[in-house]
């Protein structure tokens, strides 16, 4: 009853064996593994498992697919920026290397969770219709972009949770990308904030303060859970709609990367 | 609890072991680790003096409750943890606190008072008590103990509302929590750039796995994580069920 050897096999047929058991709940494999199962039930289980963790709901694909279109647009956004010859100074270069890393992680992942239901890459228009005509030239308009990008990542995502719900195992993924998405928006904003001279850019967002106003509207709301929190703890407005980040609606966030898709 | 109570209270003692005992109950409270295993320990080695003002009774143990009210309990205590942790960092500043540190540190101090705050507003008369944080193991004269220790809180805070995520049964609480966490990996993210500038740490692949995910880790390991930094036990066995 080696579990490795058995998995082994299964990476012989299928190379992404191993990848997808990542994606399968552990505790899950474990319980059932640590059940009385006969050696022979094993495999059974095992692909259970992987079934299970890709098996969906129609809203969890429509969520995979919305998410997987922002992803595609932000690893290629930091694929082209880190292509670009002469605008990442070599002393931030590690921080977008890595977002980009994570980029291209989130894609493969969506990919592969959808399978055959993954929507194609659409073509991109980074410059934005002309706005941000030196997106690839200017090092601060690239900063300002990948904040916001990276700022409307976090609202997203955040408006999708109620959808996944009734996917608890789907609704943790979405989770667990969603924090890094706001890991990226902190560091991308302190960035923009040293080279835009612009101080109380600070790592969260501070009201509805931000370099492309669609992306930040709601974000000075002072009412959570049904209650106006004016004054709570003595802190100021700033402080209290620092402390939670509002999200967005599908709607809102497509009308926002819509000049990005061609 | 009761069953270590049983089980010391059958095995009889003599006087040196009672002494023992007793020594060995002082030390863990002088240590500030009077948690669980002191309880235990003086449950089997003085039954008869419930009063004596040095023996924690069993409001020593909090249970965060079960459903969504567990979550949130759960969620209020983790802040109440970092709001203590940061109004005593900016109390005693660390040697050397720049204007910037400062700034960051007080911004981040008063996101986490917020969130204790409401948290507390929010649950009325099923919130747990206020807990009492135990950071005898922080030096918070020096700068890397001060960060280092900022660190594991902000991380462990994402992972616990990552973790605690898929537990919540009302989409209203999901959202609420959704809109604290990113805060929180904001938190995490600056505090690990301070720690090491313009780096990979800020989303570290000691943190991301390969998938380009945090971590999401269940209560039960998140609460065993923070144990040694509350005096009381915090028992979530119930937590979203």
């Amino acid at each position: 009853m080696d579990i490795f050897k058995i998995i082994d096999k299964f990476q012989q047929i299928d190379g992404d064996a191993v990848g997808r058991l990542e994606y399968a709940s552990r505790r899950h494999f474990m319980n059932r593994i640590g059940s009385k199962l006969a050696a022979a039930a094993i495999p059974t289980t095992f692909a259970a498992v992987v079934n299970k963790a890709f098996a969906q709901s129609a809203a969890a694909v429509d969520v995979l697919n919305y998410a997987l279109k922002l992803e595609y647009l932000e690893d290629e956004f930091y694929k082209a920026g880190i292509a670009a010859a002469n605008l990442i100074p070599a002393s931030d270069k590690a921080i977008f290397t890595q977002i980009g890393k994570h980029e291209t992680q989130h894609v493969a992942f969506l990919v592969k969770a959808l399978g055959a239901k993954a929507e194609p890459k659409p073509t991109f228009d980074f410059q934005y219709g002309g706005a941000f005509g030196d997106v690839f030239t200017n090092y601060k308009t690239f900063v300002t972009v990948s904040s916001a990008l990276e700022d409307t990542g976090v609202r997203a995502y955040k408006g999708q949770a109620g959808a996944l719900i009734s996917d608890p195992q789907i609704l943790e993924y979405a989770l667990q990308v969603h924090s890094v998405e706001a890991r990226h928006a902190a560091v991308a904003r302190r960035l923009a904030a040293t080279l835009l001279g612009n101080a109380s850019m600070k790592g969260w967002i501070t009201g509805k303060e931000g370099a492309v106003a669609a992306i930040y509207a709601g974000e000075d709301n002072m009412e959570q859970g049904g209650v106006n929190i004016k004054g709570l703890a003595s802190k100021s407005d700033a402080a209290i709609t620092e402390a939670f980040d509002e999200p967005l609606t599908k709607e809102a966030v497509l009308a926002i990367a819509g000049p990005f898709i061609k | 609890m009761n069953q270590h109570t049983n089980t010391k209270n059958t095995s009889g003692k003599g006087e040196e072991e009672i002494t023992s005992v007793v020594n060995r109950r002082l030390f863990l409270r002088s240590a500030g680790l009077a948690t669980s295993l002191g309880t235990i320990v003086i449950a089997a080695g003085c039954n008869d003096d419930d009063d004596d003002p040095m023996i924690p009774g069993t409001g020593d143990t909090v249970d965060l409750g079960s459903g969504d009210i567990g979550v949130l309990n759960y969620a209020y205590a983790l802040e109440q943890l970092e709001a203590a942790f940061y109004t005593q960092v900016i109390q005693t500043p660390y040697a050397g606190m720049t204007d910037a540190e400062k700034a960051i540190l007080t911004d981040i101090r008063d996101h986490e008072i917020v969130h204790r705050d409401f948290f507390k507003a929010a649950l009325g008369d099923k919130a747990i008590k206020g807990l009492t944080p135990n950071f005898s193991g922080i030096d918070f004269s020096k700068k890397d103990a001060v960060l280092g220790a900022a660190k594991l809180f902000e991380d462990t805070g994402v992972a616990a509302y990552n973790g605690a995520g898929k537990l919540i049964k009302d989409a209203k609480y999901l959202l609420l929590a959704g809109k604290i966490v990113s805060v929180e990996a904001r938190h995490a993210a600056v505090i690990r750039d301070l720690i090491k500038p313009k780096s990979t740490d800020f989303a570290g692949d000691d943190i991301i796995d390969m998938n380009g995910m945090d971590k999401a880790v269940a209560p039960a390991d998140i609460l065993a994580a923070v144990k040694g930094y509350v005096k009381e036990t915090v028992t979530g066995a119930n937590v979203g069920k």
